[in-house]
């Protein structure tokens, strides 16, 4: 046997021992140190012959570097044992809570009223709004329902004068009032907001919201005023088919009037809209009053349109299960946070209306 | 208006179905709102006599009755009514019974320790009126129906019909069957009213006097002599019980039959009570009256009332008197049938807070050509029922009615509805109607049912049209997706982000109501008007808010009772500043209590404080696109912040109004309204006063640009006097080299050991860099110098060593 399959052989077994960190240095600094095993034999190479001294050298060199590969094996496997016999200790008990956090949530009204924004601006309506105090005009009288109309009496309004002229809103219509009066048609415009009714109970709660809306041009007829409805209706309810009812009703700033009902059918408790014999009155409707229109300065015999009123709330409830319409301006907590949206929920027509 | 099949039978023929007839009356726009059958449970209510009262052993109020139901059968029952007296014959309902009123079910109960068999029903607990004070009182005929049922075995349900304010004819029976059968649901029948002819004198003088303001322009009247009022016979209670009314006397039932009928109301006096001849006259102010509510009226001046020489004998259209009511003894009557003003009608009935069955039905418009037709169906009814003697019929009138014309472009309807349909079919439909149609040239001449109050132009016809072709008709037309305008505008965009943003720090958002309770809107009114509602709805809903805080500290104490403690709500929405349109600002307001980190294993926990609602307001007005650098902020708040903990804000100093305040709520408002909570921090951001972003987030990106140099950080410790703020420092510093100084931050703040007592240490870290070379210490230690020199002079700061 050659020295060096002996030193081989030798050191081989030697390594593959149990071993700490400062025997593999001895064992490193024996063979590779100044005057280690395998240094001497490099220093060797000059004086072997000719003939030899490449195969020699050739093995030498092979021997090197599996022992040397050998040790920084060795070591690294300590070494990362070491790491990792610290960080055991450093184990905590990650099932402990997190940091704490709150999340704030969005009004089932305000997220409702998104949706309704989002679902109409793609059929190109606008968002308008107006005061919350109107005058007696713009709420009644320019509305085709001047002192006297029984139909003020379907409104029990909130005053702020004696002389009756000041009021809270009882309807989103006079935004209609404001906007034709500011601008020039064609108009196509919604206007969601706060209304006022002083009735209060179970269904009625003193303040409400509703959107109106108004489309206005050339020649819109009844048939623009159902399709629209109906595909607001459908977008919302995000059903492909909707049961629908249009029929004839009165309001005294719209002719012809319809009331629109759909239809819902109950299912283990929980309210299932679109199918179903029941019917659910949604909104009231029809076409702008030639009247109305002579109020504000547009011509009707050039200009007609519809206009609806949806209950924002009521499509709320329906959409979202919720039974007691007070609870909306309750500010429980419990209720809030159950029924809240999360603020990055927000309708967008790439989106859509849910997840 | 409720009716019943059966009675629409009289007027139209139809071999169709109650189902197919609750379809179509919606359809046509009368709207069925509810479906009562009044057979079933209802037999259970029984004709019944009380034999014997006693007085309850233990109770002074009530009485122990015996009953005879019939076949004799005596039922204890406990009664508390004044009237139940032995003898009276009454309605009895046995234990299992459901009482129409309260929908509640009767049980064999134990009153004050005597055993109850059921119960004697007073008119309103079955619906029949409001009368609640006492127990039904039957008249002697009905004793042959004792153990009878009272409710009529009937196949035909109640149907209750909402007719809508415009349709003041189809509160009658025939103007229903008149629509009905124009939309094809039968037949209506012809009706052979026969006129009076009469050769008694009518004698009893009328007079309508002509002033302004006169609500009745035409009286028909007729007399009819020598009567004997009594029940009425079975077929007529029949048919008023059958809609759930109470039978009084054949007189004043044959009045109510003819209104619910034909939708004409009359009134019948008795004629021997009427002092001379009747005047129809505005009231004069103070005039009195006792009507047949039994409530005495004082009348204001201009109110239209019938009145004979000693004075008033009714409102008219709405309410008679009791002087002149027609009673079982009454011999000679006189039948009104009338015509009042709407207008002049409503107003009475609002200032005496009126609404009776005439009243509803003049203040819609009640046909005036009808007034005759009314007085012949009921005076030959009277006279039938009641024997006696019909006199000529006088009509007197100071207006006279004109009928109403249209000229009806029939291609109107298309351009309206978006469906077509034949002329042949729209005159077949206006006929049905009532209407009278003349075909000329192109137009259509009709003339307006005298009973259509609510016709008067070209669009009313085609509402007529649709509504009796169907509005299953009218085609959907899809809409197109397509937008010109941008959908919000700049100031809703805000809105829109800023409520999110608010909510995205943890903020709970509520919607409140507009109105609030005065005394804690006084808390948070600060120098504003009040702004009370004239009928709220009740007193703690009295005012318009000024501020959200009001509403929002009521709901978050509501919260905090219900054992929650770290909350934060808020609402953005209106706050009022006057009664007038227009007066009202939209605002942002939030408000949170308690801690942070509440029972944390891994933080302390400490209160909610004002750095909390200042770091929410200013983090969302930099998310909404405002530059901090140009924010101010001073402590100048309304009274009800603490005045040491609150702030303003303000975008751009001198430039634009005050953006925000934020701070503590002031204790002693705590205190006053008892909230018990360790902290109580808000904000208001006034979203009126903010100006409206004009870039587009495009034009906001300017070129990207950033110094590669290398940047340096120095720490100062400057000490000042406690009233020099930390925003005066900064502002210093950043100020002396705009170029070099990249950024300020104050790290900490020190008051105490070492430190003079009214001064403070504030500790400063500035960052250094130039954009065009690394600087050298030799050029940091000059801006250094710079920085302490400046601070020094502007402040009067000292750097600590």
């Amino acid at each position: 046997m050659s020295d060096l399959k002996k030193i081989k052989d030798e050191f081989l077994s030697k390594l593959s021992g149990k071993l700490d960190i400062s025997e593999i240095n001895q064992i490193k600094s024996d063979l590779f140190g100044k005057s280690g095993l395998i240094s001497t034999q490099f220093k060797k190479i000059g004086t072997i012959a000719e003939s030899e001294r490449k195969k020699f050298a050739s093995d030498l060199n092979i021997i090197k570097d599996e022992l040397q590969d050998l040790i920084n094996s060795k070591t690294n496997e300590l070494k990362s044992a070491e790491i990792n016999e610290k960080l055991e200790k450093e184990k905590i008990d990650i099932t402990l809570p997190e940091r704490s956090f709150v999340r704030g949530k969005i009004h089932p009204v305000s997220q409702t009223i998104d949706e309704i924004s989002s679902i109409f601006s793609e059929i190109g309506f606008s968002v308008e709004e107006g005061p919350d105090v109107e005058n007696e005009y713009n709420n009644f009288t320019a509305l085709n329902t001047p002192e006297n109309h029984p139909a003020r009496d379907m409104h029990d309004t909130f005053y702020l004068d004696e002389k009756k002229q000041k009021l809270l809103r009882t309807h989103t219509s006079p935004v209609q009032i404001r906007t034709m009066l500011k601008d020039k048609p064609p108009f196509k415009i919604i206007a969601p907001g706060r209304t006022y009714r002083s009735d209060s109970d179970q269904t009625h709660s003193p303040m409400f919201h509703q959107v109106e809306g108004l489309h206005i041009d050339k020649d819109i007829n009844m048939g623009h005023l159902k399709g629209c409805l109906d595909y607001f209706i459908k977008e919302f309810f995000e059903v492909d088919k909707i049961k629908m009812r249009f029929r004839p009703s009165h309001f005294p700033f719209t002719e012809p009037s319809a009331e629109v009902d759909i239809g819902y059918e109950m299912k283990d408790g929980k309210i299932i809209i679109g199918e179903g014999n029941q019917w659910l009155e949604i909104l009231g409707c029809g076409m702008v009053h030639p009247n109305v229109l002579k109020n504000v300065k547009v011509d009707p015999s050039k200009f007609q349109g519809y206009a609806f009123g949806i209950g924002i709330d009521r499509l709320a409830m329906l959409k979202y299960g919720i039974n007691d319409l007070r609870a909306f301006f309750d500010c429980d907590y419990r209720w809030l946070n159950h029924f809240g949206f999360d603020p990055l929920d927000v309708p967008t027509n790439y989106r859509g209306l849910s997840r | 208006m409720i009716i019943t099949f059966d009675w629409l039978k009289d007027h139209l023929k139809t071999n169709l179905k109650e189902k197919n007839l609750l379809e179509q009356l919606t359809n046509i726009g009368l709207e069925v709102e509810s479906v009562e059958s009044i057979s079933g449970d209802n037999e259970l209510f029984k004709v019944a006599e009380i034999i014997k009262t006693e007085k309850h052993p233990n109770a002074d109020r009530l009485k122990v009755c015996d009953v005879n139901i019939g076949e004799n059968e005596i039922k204890k029952v406990v009664c508390g009514a004044e009237n139940a007296r032995e003898g009276l014959l009454t309605i009895y309902a046995p234990p299992g019974a459901i009482i129409p009123k309260t929908k509640k079910k009767l049980v064999v109960a134990k009153i004050r320790g005597v055993t109850s068999y059921g119960m004697l029903c007073s008119e309103s607990e079955l619906n029949l009126s409001d009368e609640s004070v006492g127990i039904t009182e039957l008249t002697k005929e009905f004793r042959k129906n004792i153990g009878k049922s009272y409710f009529l075995k009937s196949k035909s349900n109640l149907i209750d019909i909402s007719i809508t304010p415009n349709r003041p004819d189809c509160l009658g029976v025939r103007g229903i069957a008149r629509d009905l059968a124009a939309s094809g649901f039968g037949k209506l029948v012809d009706l052979e009213e026969k006129k009076i002819h009469s050769k008694n004198k009518h004698t009893l003088k009328v007079k309508i006097n002509k002033e302004k303001g006169q609500g009745c322009t035409a009286f028909g009247s007729c007399l009819i002599t020598n009567v004997k009022n009594s029940e009425s016979p079975k077929w007529l209670k029949d048919k008023l019980i059958s809609i759930g009314q109470k039978p009084i006397s054949a007189i004043v039932d044959i009045t109510n039959y003819v209104m619910l009928d034909i939708n004409r109301p009359l009134h019948a006096y008795d004629a021997d009570k009427i002092e001379k001849g009747i005047i129809v006259r505005n009231s004069h102010s103070g005039e009195e009256f006792i009507a047949l509510d039994n409530k005495n009226y004082k009348l204001e001046s201009g109110m239209c009332v019938i009145t004979d020489n000693k004075g008033v004998l009714g409102l008219g259209g709405i309410i008679g008197g009791t002087r002149s009511g027609t009673e079982f003894n009454t011999k000679n009557v006189l039948l009104e049938s009338a015509y009042f003003e709407p207008g002049s009608i409503r107003n009475t009935a609002k200032k005496l807070n009126l609404d009776t069955d005439a009243k509803f039905r003049f203040e819609r418009g009640i046909d005036p050509l009808s007034i005759e037709d009314g007085l012949n169906k009921a005076a030959k009814l009277i006279k039938e029922i009641c024997g006696g003697e019909i006199s000529k019929i006088d009509i007197q009138k100071i207006e006279t009615y004109k009928i109403k014309k249209i000229a009806f472009d029939p291609n109107i309807f298309e351009k309206i509805s978006g469906f077509k349909i034949s002329l042949k079919e729209m005159t077949q439909i206006l006929e049905d109607l009532g209407f009278g149609v003349k075909k000329d040239k192109k137009r259509l001449k009709l003339t307006v049912p005298s009973w259509r109050p609510d016709i008067s132009q070209e669009v009313d016809i085609v509402e007529e049209l649709v509504r009796i072709s169907g509005y299953e008709k009218i085609k959907y037309i899809e809409p197109i997706k397509q937008r010109k305008k941008p959908t919000l505008n700049k100031f809703q965009k805000l809105f829109h982000f800023l409520q999110r943003s608010i909510a995205s720090k943890g903020y709970l958002e509520t919607i409140t109501w507009s109105f609030t309770d005065k005394r804690y809107n006084d808390h948070f009114r600060d120098e504003k008007k009040e702004i009370k509602i004239i009928n709220p709805i009740s007193s703690e809903l009295g005012v318009l808010r000024n501020s959200i805080f009001s509403n929002l500290i009521i709901y978050m104490n509501k919260n905090l009772d219900r054992g929650f403690k770290d909350l934060s709500i808020f609402e953005i929405g209106p706050i009022f500043n006057g009664p007038n349109p227009g007066e009202q600002n939209t605002v942002v307001c939030g408000l949170s209590a308690g801690k942070k980190s509440r029972l944390s294993w891994i933080e302390k926990d400490r209160n909610i404080d004002v750095f909390d609602a200042k770091r929410d307001v200013i983090q969302t007005l930099v998310e909404a696109g405002y530059d901090s650098q140009k924010f101010f902020i001073d402590s100048e708040t309304p009274n009800y912040y603490h005045p040491g903990k609150s702030g303003r804000v303000f975008l751009n100093y001198g430039k634009e109004q005050m953006a925000a305040y934020f701070g503590e709520i002031h204790p002693n408002i705590l205190k006053q309204i008892d909230m018990k909570t360790e902290a109580l921090v808000g904000f208001e951001i006034f979203m009126d006063n903010l100006k409206l972003p004009e870039k587009t987030l495009n034009d906001l990106k300017v070129k990207f640009s950033f110094s590669d140099y290398q940047k340096s950080q120095r720490d100062f410790a400057f000490i000042v006097n406690k009233d020099v703020n930390a925003q005066d420092l900064i502002n210093c510093i950043t100020s002396i080299d705009k170029s070099l100084v990249k950024d300020v931050k104050v790290f900490d703040l020190y008051q105490g050991d070492n430190i003079p007592e009214n001064q403070k240490s504030i500790a400063i870290s500035v960052t250094i860099q130039s954009s065009e070379k690394t600087l050298n210490e030799a050029d940091l230690e000059q801006i250094n110098n710079l920085i302490i020199k400046t601070v020094e002079n502007k402040t009067g700061a000292k750097i600590r060593s």
